[in-house]
């Protein structure tokens, strides 16, 4: 908690929500009949609405990326590192919308909610959504603010996929695209790592296959397991190395199964807090949302095929010692881009910090973010000049 | 201010060419290129300044070691690739040259004239390795690990069976005289070439 708001802080913000009542047809067949979309937005609109950037958040994340809800809130936003007045994504230029996705437990509809048809929560009822479906939800959301395109669509991981997905749904409304540490589709062993974490989760036998609500538990175990394999794919081998070493917690080896290492009781700490702070059919959810994502597919495996559509400047960023998405994934987008004679910059930051570098300060992807961004506002100035 | 040689490449790029730019620095020739020209491309950097740089500048910009090849880029994808003071670093500069006939059918390389009299003064009379404004670095830790002259480079073409379409040199901080033509091998400190192909390019 800051006794006072640091002075690059947006400060403090207020989720808002807004319900939709229009029936938004989802890529499994099924249709969701109405649903609320919680979001936070930081800056001004400008008069012409040219100014809006969407943060479009990862797996575990939602629509509170920056700032803060109260002055005891420990931590920021999740993206607060970027986001803020004379920050990479300047919020005294820029109006930014950021959302919690559907499927979500952070305010949204999701399998928290309660199921119109059934008075039921929707538990694993709920329909699992897709990258597309989400930014269907998205485009919504814009409408409802006013936003015809966005200066630019941002998003890391999870989010950079449906940056992608909004580069090739609606080309008209994102006028610039920022693609960080994301791939362009999950490699087996990234689907092996989902399937680990899946199988933690449904083998839990709170789980009561998605029913736990209503049985009064949680499945505790199964969540923190998951998160704690995440956990491990998202920190690079020197970055746990640095941190935790083979450092002991008491002096002496006591030959045993408790927790000796440091690094064990880390990723137990971290397994424990995400246990009761997140919900395992959104979990599960969002990583099907994940798997599934491959916009290559639909066109014979061609990615650079796939991208036709897409007409916009993209900046594809990766780090060096992300071994959970490569640079060579970030690689394999900026090739096909490059194939379908996109206007596309990549650069790939040397960085320590492996998957999670992506939410991190860095002077160079700063640098290289915050040019790009910079580049954005100047575009939108000139227009206004127009 | 653009600097005498990208300036010379500049007038010699056609309207509306598809570019590949190979060591593009700050991406001050592909701005101006894109923005007077209607030309669209690509620079390759490794060089974080430079990247950050032509990001600013709205230049793309791909962060790429030459050294690993072209392989990204297909066969006749562009009209021109351009490679400026980089082919001396190369750890194999003729390979390169197949690489960049191979993407366009036309390429303009500039580097700096190894023969030029200041460098010979240097080797022949003081008995060192040349340091100059071209060759700015000390011999352990320069990264110009295949220079040439302006005569080697074009026996390289010649014995590829490559057409030399141009040839220009400069002189001091490049602001000589480009169209100089007497003894160039001599007086120019940085050569400049346009190659395409010996044959018809198939398509």
């Amino acid at each position: 908690m800051p006794d006072t708001l640091p002075a690059d802080s947006i400060g403090l913000v207020t989720p808002q929500q807004a319900h939709f009542d229009e029936p938004l047809a989802l890529a499994c067949g099924k249709t969701l009949p109405a649903y609320d979309l919680v979001y936070e937005t930081y800056g001004t609109l400008n008069v012409e609405r040219s100014n809006a950037i969407l943060i479009c958040h990862a797996l575990s994340g939602h629509h509170h990326a920056a700032g803060y809800h109260s002055m005891d809130e420990r931590k920021p936003g999740w993206w607060d590192a970027h986001i803020g007045p004379g920050k990479t994504i300047d919020t005294n230029r820029f109006f930014v919308v950021s959302l919690n996705n559907l499927g979500g437990c952070h305010g949204t509809t999701g399998p928290c909610s309660a199921n119109p048809e059934t008075g039921r929560q929707w538990g694993p009822d709920f329909p699992v959504m897709t990258v597309g479906d989400w930014v269907n939800s998205q485009a919504r959301l814009a409408d409802r603010l006013g936003i015809q395109r966005f200066a630019a669509v941002v998003g890391g991981s999870l989010g950079g996929m449906q940056v992608l997905q909004w580069s090739l749904a609606y080309p008209e409304r994102i006028a610039n695209a920022v693609v960080i540490a994301a791939t362009p589709r999950l490699s087996a062993q990234n689907i092996a790592f989902n399937e680990v974490a899946r199988q933690a989760i449904r083998s839990d036998p709170d789980f009561h296959d998605g029913w736990y609500a209503e049985h009064g538990t949680m499945p505790k175990r199964g969540l923190k397991l998951a998160r704690m394999v995440g956990h491990i794919t998202y920190l690079s081998e020197h970055s746990m190395g640095a941190k935790f070493g083979r450092d002991l917690r008491s002096d002496e080896l006591n030959f045993g199964y408790d927790v000796e290492f440091q690094v064990e009781s880390y990723l137990r700490y971290q397994g424990d807090m995400f246990s009761t702070a997140f919900d395992a059919n959104t979990y599960l959810l969002m990583t099907k949302a994940l798997d599934y994502f491959d916009p290559a597919a639909s066109h014979g495996g061609d990615l650079a095929a796939a991208l036709a559509s897409a007409s916009c400047p993209f900046l594809v960023v990766s780090f060096s010692t992300d071994w959970r998405f490569a640079p060579e994934r970030s690689r394999e987008l900026v090739d096909a881009l490059v194939r379908a004679g996109k206007p596309v910059s990549y650069a790939e930051i040397d960085s320590q910090h492996g998957h999670d570098a992506f939410l991190l300060p860095d002077t160079r992807y700063q640098a290289v973010f915050g040019g790009f961004m910079n580049r954005v506002a100047h575009d939108i100035a000139r227009a206004e000049e127009k | 201010m653009m600097r005498a040689d990208l300036k010379l490449i500049y007038d010699w790029v056609p309207q509306g060419a598809r570019v590949l730019d190979l060591g593009c620095g700050d991406g001050t020739l592909l701005q101006a290129l894109g923005r007077d020209k209607e030309v669209i491309g690509y620079g390759l950097e490794i060089d974080p300044d430079g990247i950050t740089a032509c990001i600013g500048k709205g230049v793309s910009v791909i962060e790429q070691n030459l050294d690993e090849g072209l392989t990204n880029f297909e066969d006749n994808a562009y009209d021109l690739v351009i490679m400026t003071q980089a082919l001396q670093a190369l750890r194999r500069p003729d390979r390169m040259l197949d690489e960049m006939l191979r993407v366009a059918n036309e390429c303009i390389i500039t580097f700096p004239n190894f023969a030029y009299w200041r460098h010979r003064v240097y080797l022949g009379f003081k008995g060192y390795m040349p340091v100059s404004k071209s060759l700015p670095h000390a011999w352990y830790d320069t990264p110009n690990i295949h220079l040439s002259t302006f005569n080697d480079f074009e026996r390289l073409c010649v014995d590829k069976g490559l057409i030399i379409s141009d040839r220009a040199v400069g002189n001091g901080d490049h602001e000589g005289n480009w169209t100089t033509r007497l003894w160039p091998n001599l007086f120019g400190e940085t050569a400049i070439f346009r190659v395409s192909r010996g044959k018809p390019a198939v398509d």
